[in-house]
């Protein structure tokens, strides 16, 4: 066998390869268009059917990043805007639900303290946090930061909190031997030994925090995707609402595989053999 | 009496431990003591259950006895601490480090103090070439074999420099071949430098090939010393020489008649 015919099978397994991960999907949205055109080319149709949404909603595609003042401004800002309040509230969320964790992980008084009132805590709707919110900091920015605070908060600390807890004795043993302080506990065991917990956290967190972006901004107004899709319904642009949906899936995506990524270079040999 | 006690170096004294209380009770050790002196290698050997480990763990100061001391240079031992440096049953190697940063880390800890960053890093080297690992240093735990970890457990509790060395059933998990090969090792770095040692073992062929005296151990619950042995082999000893070697086998016979005649065999819980 010559090294040309090598290297064209090799070529041709590795196009093999690809397609098989990439046709599948593709084909499966493809079939979903078609359905939802047929579906929705009825004359009394309620909803648009696919190539409606894309003639309706072109001007917003191609010009994402137009600014007529006001909240009248392109995708692009609304969800610029929507990152700004999620990132913001999502990193007081972790810091904060990375210590409650580590301190309830590793005391049981603050564990017996804090657990059951976390529980409780932790059940309440994202929204109805709102009003209080906006009755105590009498605006909408810091409430919708707040209201992402509240709900990715839970899922980082009892994640971290279990992570602590599960430090493998042997671990601890080590340190002891060692004599490492507190301190040195905490960088060189604690945080490399939980990083898989708490990533799932993080993880489930910044999902939790996008899920409640979007219901929070159709409440407080202003600038962000939350809001957009409000001011969409209220003016009956039915296709403006699919496309900003879209987005918000694509995002929401994204949030998520960047945390799983983050988590997978800081967890690198974490898991013990 | 200080001055005798310097002498004996390593002394364990009336230890007694009892875990639990009330109905759930159980006394594990009862009355053990033991002299051991500078440069001596002694096996604990008994079956699995009867307490060796936990005996260990007092001397480490990781686990409490509950009445008895351990005197080390004349000094009370309470805590742990890297003058009993501790080979781990399960090598116990933070996954996420190197093997050189598993070993560096307890070199900086301890030295950080007296010895120069260079210094610290030559340190790190010449206790992973005791242990044959340079050449897999740059390899977390996961990329090894258990007999690569359990060398690299070692080179790091001799990178303490130690005044005794405390191995926990350290070749237990091991196959045969490699188990051996770490008994020569082990050999070797007790002659080179002269380390204490206290091995927890179940293996009475290594207890008879490795160590000065035998600790023979009588079945829990309340296990007690149930005789000593001095095992009169020179160093450096090899294995295939003493197979047919009369002392070798006198001892190791002693050791067997002690496990399977005076400590009737009971099945760990």
């Amino acid at each position: 066998m010559t090294p040309g015919v090598a290297r064209l099978r090799q070529l041709r397994a590795r196009v093999a390869r690809i397609a098989g991960v990439v046709l599948p999907p593709v084909l499966m949205l493809a079939l979903l268009g078609v359905v939802w055109e047929v579906l929705c080319s009825a004359p009394d149709a309620t909803l648009p059917p696919p190539s409606k949404v894309v003639a309706d909603t072109w001007e917003l595609i191609i010009h994402p990043l137009y600014d007529n003042g006001g909240n009248d401004k392109g995708l692009f800002w609304h969800l610029f805007a929507s990152l700004k309040r999620v990132s913001l509230g999502y990193a007081l969320a972790a810091s904060g639900g990375i210590a409650l964790g580590v301190l309830i992980g590793s005391s049981k008084w603050a564990m017996r303290a804090l657990d059951p009132l976390f529980q409780v805590l932790r059940t309440i709707p994202p929204l109805a946090w709102l009003p209080l919110s906006l009755a105590a900091f009498r605006d909408g920015q810091p409430s919708a930061i707040f209201v992402i605070f509240i709900t990715a908060i839970w899922p980082i600390v009892i994640n971290t909190a279990v992570g602590v807890r599960n430090i493998p004795e042997d671990y601890r043993n080590v340190s002891r031997v060692l004599r490492l302080n507190g301190f040195e506990f905490f960088t060189h065991i604690m945080l490399p030994a939980a990083a898989p917990y708490i990533f799932t956290g993080l993880r489930i967190g910044i999902g939790l925090s996008w899920l409640a972006i979007v219901a929070a901004e159709m409440l407080i107004g202003g600038v962000g995707i939350g809001f957009f899709i409000w001011d969409a319904w209220n003016s009956s642009l039915i296709s403006d609402i699919i496309l900003a949906l879209i987005y918000v899936g694509i995002i929401g995506f994204l949030l998520d595989r960047v945390v799983a990524f983050t988590g997978k270079l800081a967890g690198r040999g974490t898991v013990s053999v | 009496m200080s001055a005798k006690r310097v002498e004996e170096y390593l002394k364990v004294e009336h230890l007694c431990k009892t875990f639990g209380s009330g109905e759930a009770r159980s006394e594990v050790l009862r009355d053990i003591s033991l002299d051991v002196a500078r440069g001596e290698f002694i096996a604990i050997i008994g079956h699995s259950g009867c307490g060796k480990s936990t005996l260990l763990n007092i001397v480490a100061g990781l686990t409490e006895a509950t009445s008895g001391y351990v005197f080390l240079e004349g000094r009370e031992v309470h805590q742990p601490g890297p003058d009993r440096a501790v080979v781990f049953q399960n090598h116990s190697l933070l996954p996420w480090l190197t093997v050189y940063d598993n070993v560096r880390l307890a070199v900086d800890k301890i030295f950080r103090a007296t010895k120069t960053s260079a210094e610290r890093h030559e340190w790190t080297l010449r206790n992973l070439e005791l242990v044959h690992m340079t050449s897999a240093m740059k390899k977390r735990p996961g990329e090894i074999s258990g007999g690569m970890k359990q060398r690299v457990g070692i080179a790091r509790a001799l990178a303490m420099s130690p005044k005794v060395l405390l191995l926990d059933e350290p070749f237990g998990a091991l196959d045969a071949l490699t188990r051996a090969h770490l008994q020569e090792q082990v050999m070797q770095i007790h002659a080179d430098l002269g380390n204490t040692v206290l091995m927890i073992t179940h293996d009475v062929d290594e207890a008879v090939l490795l160590s000065d005296r035998i600790v023979m151990m009588t079945n829990g619950p309340a296990a007690q010393i149930g005789e000593l042995h001095t095992v009169p082999l020179a160093r450096p000893r090899n294995r295939l020489e003493l197979i047919a070697d009369a002392s070798y086998i006198a001892s190791r016979g002693k050791v067997l008649e002690f496990l399977h005649r005076k400590s009737h065999y009971v099945e760990a819980a």
